[in-house]
């Protein structure tokens, strides 16, 4: 186990490499860092000069692999790769390009974003189940396909209508809520809660349908069929050996998405004014801030691979049957 | 007139025509035909294919586009004909009335005046704040304020009358085919095909369109005469620009299969067949593709794309063909980005395949791994490329809203839904609210997606009965 444990941590390493090169060459060979400048300086206010400094003040201008002007080590250090990409692995991203500290804004950032991310993926893990298990229990009447057409339709909407629905609706009309904005403290539920609502019934339609299809497929087992040979009732089949059984692949699926909900939800953020990860990322590609894009890009990458990993360790959690070599 | 095939647009017809080539493939061979059967015989998926089919059509006489010729300016001996920078398509000819009525700013739909006080003029000389009359809404009313909702009526009832006679012409045109191809008298045909008791769902098709006519025909009418969803903030018909959109829309969703297919088939098989370092290599590859979040990724490529367009704008002579290839790059950027999933599934398909006993023959026989896996593997495995493909539809039309409200869709000047979704934020801040643009991309969306996700289960349903191969809707974007 341990063993596994340590060959799959040391097989993320090519893997973040691969990624941290895939945005070195997006970043630095596909778009040099003077199409970065013109684009930030705009149109009218770019000359070579203004193109240098820009460079210069954000470490731009070093050479890409090689710095022949320097000495020893430094030969290796002092570039952009290793500036730039490099320490990265070290989770120094630097500054961004409108020369804040990354690593300062993501630590004061993740803490927001997880007040609205955690509460939004456990109820909405619970909501779903509990729906699918209902639609179950009711399965092949006329209020299982009520159900299913309800789910069909629910997923066939954008999520920005229920943000905008919500929003307009719980915050402005019946003035519920706050519009925007957010509290550090106890106070942040005000603020967190009509997101989360939204969040937990703009995924209900998609995943309460999957999770019914799941039940459904465990309904048609053969221990299910002796479960209800001895006698038990069909209550206590659905709910204790079908539930137990079919949250195997339920629980497997979800934990892949456990690390990255500290990046938040980049829509809700922003539209509810929540300062966290997402919003912040949101508003770097809204001012084409590089920086921090290819931070976000790198830490969201580390964060799916552990949760990749979470997910394999999970199975043997939930499924003695599995043992990881 | 000066035809022009934008880069979009010369894609969209190459894919039309595979599909054509697949359908009559598909027709061809015996167990495709049956599973094609038993997708249209069911009633939803074909009420959905009514939906797409008419979406398809909208687009389709979006696509063909042409620059008018400008009239010779006066005086002028010179015999070169000039031509206007604006493009055209034979959609904006045939709603060449509701694309000229524009407005001066916001009015609500069906009304008579502009949205919001302005200050005129009035006949006698004084001047005052009150709401102006619309250039083009309900001109043709002398006293709106008594006549319109008479109007209305009457021109809703022509519409309906004319929805139900077209109506009536499918239905006996669709009976005949019927009628003909299970030799029956006239009547007994059209009775089963409203019945349902036909090989094919003709009633689910039939019942669809009599929907979409019965809604569609009466606005058409009304929207030369009144703004049916309103304007918007320059004074654009809100209805004309959800039809256009619907261009947009289908384009994100059908031009990403473009890169998609090729990629994710050639390596996807090429992983399974051959296994060792090639296998190592392919799943290394999309393992870092598929690890980078979703949204990221394309912003990321978006944002160079952008700033890679803005250095070369040379190369584009009119705004539409600027706006044009940012729209393809953005379906190259999420197809290059999306292949891996379908990859991934190739590759598992490709593993069960490659022990099968025909491929162990065709191997015995001497035939080459490249004609094995085209002849032999791909063909087995294809019921999950059509699967993926249009169990992607949806989520893409979806996305494109998404990325649009981020600021990394398509151009801010192409006509689409995530472009009105997200101008239509500032307009509920205000009060009274602007709620028409929204709700019009929320209808046109919901339609579109609805037909194609119930059309994918129909699919699904057919190709992989017993769900062998785990496919599953890729997760919303938006979390």
């Amino acid at each position: 186990m341990t063993a596994y444990l340590i060959r799959r941590l040391l097989w993320a390493i090519p893997t973040l490499l691969g990624v941290n090169v895939l945005l070195f060459a997006l970043f630095f060979i596909v778009n040099t860092p003077d199409d970065m400048a013109r684009v930030h300086l705009g149109v009218k206010r770019v000359t070579p000069e203004a193109v240098e400094r820009w460079k210069a003040e954000r470490g731009y201008d070093k050479p890409l692999f090689v710095n022949d002007k320097a000495s020893g080590g430094e030969k290796l250090t002092d570039t952009v790769f290793f500036n730039k990409s490099v320490r990265m692995f070290a989770l120094d991203f630097g500054r961004s390009d409108d020369n804040r500290d990354i690593n300062y804004e993501i630590a004061t950032r993740a803490g927001p974003s997880l007040m609205l991310a955690m509460p939004a993926f456990i109820l909405g893990l619970l909501a779903a189940v509990s729906t699918s298990l209902f639609l179950v229990f009711v399965r092949a009447t006329r209020l299982d396909v009520l159900g299913v057409v309800l789910c069909v339709i629910a997923m066939s909407i954008s999520g920005l209508f229920y943000i905008i629905g919500g929003q307009y609706f719980f915050a402005k009309v019946l003035a519920w809520v706050p519009i925007s904005g957010y509290q550090s403290g106890w106070d942040a539920w005000r603020f967190v809660i009509l997101p989360v609502a939204i969040g937990v019934i703009g995924s209900l339609g998609g995943s309460a349908r999957w999770y019914r299809s799941l039940f459904l497929e465990e309904i048609n087992r053969d221990y299910v069929r002796t479960a209800r040979a001895k006698g038990l009732s069909e209550t206590r089949v659905l709910f204790v050996h079908v539930l137990k059984n079919g949250m195997i692949p339920i629980l497997t699926g979800v934990v892949v998405v456990i690390p990255s909900l500290f990046l938040g939800s980049l829509i809700s953020e922003s539209f509810f004014g929540i300062p966290g990860l997402g919003s912040y990322t949101i508003d770097a590609i809204q001012s084409q801030d590089f920086a921090i894009v290819r931070a976000m890009v790198f830490i969201g990458a580390a964060l799916y691979i552990l949760g990749l990993i979470l997910t394999d360790l999970s199975y043997t959690l939930v499924d003695p049957r599995v043992k990881l070599k | 007139m000066k035809p022009v095939v934008l880069i979009s647009d010369a894609l969209f017809f190459l894919l039309i025509a595979c599909s054509l080539i697949g359908l009559w493939y598909a027709s061809r061979k015996e167990h495709l035909r049956r599973a094609w059967h038993s997708v249209l015989a069911d009633r939803v998926a074909m009420g959905a294919l009514a939906v797409l089919l008419l979406f398809l059509g909208i687009a389709l006489l979006d696509s063909l586009h042409f620059r008018r010729a400008l009239e010779p300016a006066a005086g002028s001996t010179n015999s070169e004909v000039h031509y206007a920078v604006e493009l055209d398509s034979v959609l904006d000819v045939l709603l060449h009335d509701v694309k000229e009525h524009k407005e001066k700013t916001y009015s609500a739909p069906f009304a008579h005046t502009l949205f919001e006080r302005q200050t005129v003029e009035r006949p006698d000389g004084t001047r005052g704040r009150e709401f102006p009359r619309l250039k083009y809404g309900a001109a043709h009313l002398k006293n709106p304020e008594t006549d319109k909702t008479a109007d209305l009526v009457q021109q809703a009832l022509r519409g309906v009358a004319v929805a139900g006679a077209v109506w009536l012409a499918l239905a006996a045109f669709i009976s005949a085919g019927v009628a003909r191809s299970q030799r029956k008298p006239f009547l007994a045909a059209v009775s089963a095909t409203l019945r349902g008791c036909t090989p094919l769902a003709w009633d689910g098709l039939l019942w669809a369109a009599g929907l979409l006519l019965l809604v569609l025909v009466p606005l058409l009418l009304m929207a030369d005469s009144y703004h049916v969803f309103g304007t918007d903030r320059t004074g654009n018909d809100v209805f004309f620009y959800a039809l256009k959109a619907m261009r947009t829309a289908l384009f994100i969703g059908t031009l990403t299969s473009l890169v998609t297919l090729p990629l994710g088939i050639a390596f996807g098989i090429a992983a399974g067949y051959f296994g060792g370092w090639v296998d190592d290599a392919i799943q290394y590859v999309y393992t870092v593709i598929s690890s980078i979040p979703y949204v990221l990724l394309i912003a990321a490529s978006v944002l160079l794309m952008q700033a890679f367009i803005e250095t070369h704008g040379a190369w584009f002579d009119t705004p539409a063909a600027r706006a044009d290839a940012r729209l393809v790059a953005l379906c190259a950027i999420i197809g290059l980005i999306s292949w891996t999933s379908l990859a991934r599934l190739m590759r598992a398909e490709t593993l069960k395949l490659r022990e099968a006993d025909f491929v162990t023959a065709a191997h015995a026989f001497g035939v080459k791994p490249l004609r094995i896996m085209s002849r032999h593997i791909l063909p087995n495995a294809f019921h999950i490329v059509l699967i993926t493909l249009v169990l992607d539809f949806s989520g893409l039309v979806l996305a494109e809203a998404v990325l649009a409200y981020v600021g990394i869709g398509v151009d801010p000047n192409t006509i689409s839904y995530g472009i009105m979704i997200n101008g239509a934020r500032a307009e509920l801040a205000r009060d009274p609210m602007v709620w028409w643009q929204i709700a019009a991309a929320f209808i046109f969306m919901l339609s579109l997606v609805l037909a194609a996700n119930l059309f994918a289960d129909a699919v699904r349903d057919a190709f992989d009965p017993r769900g062998r191969t785990a496919l599953r809707r890729r997760r919303r974007v938006v979390a």
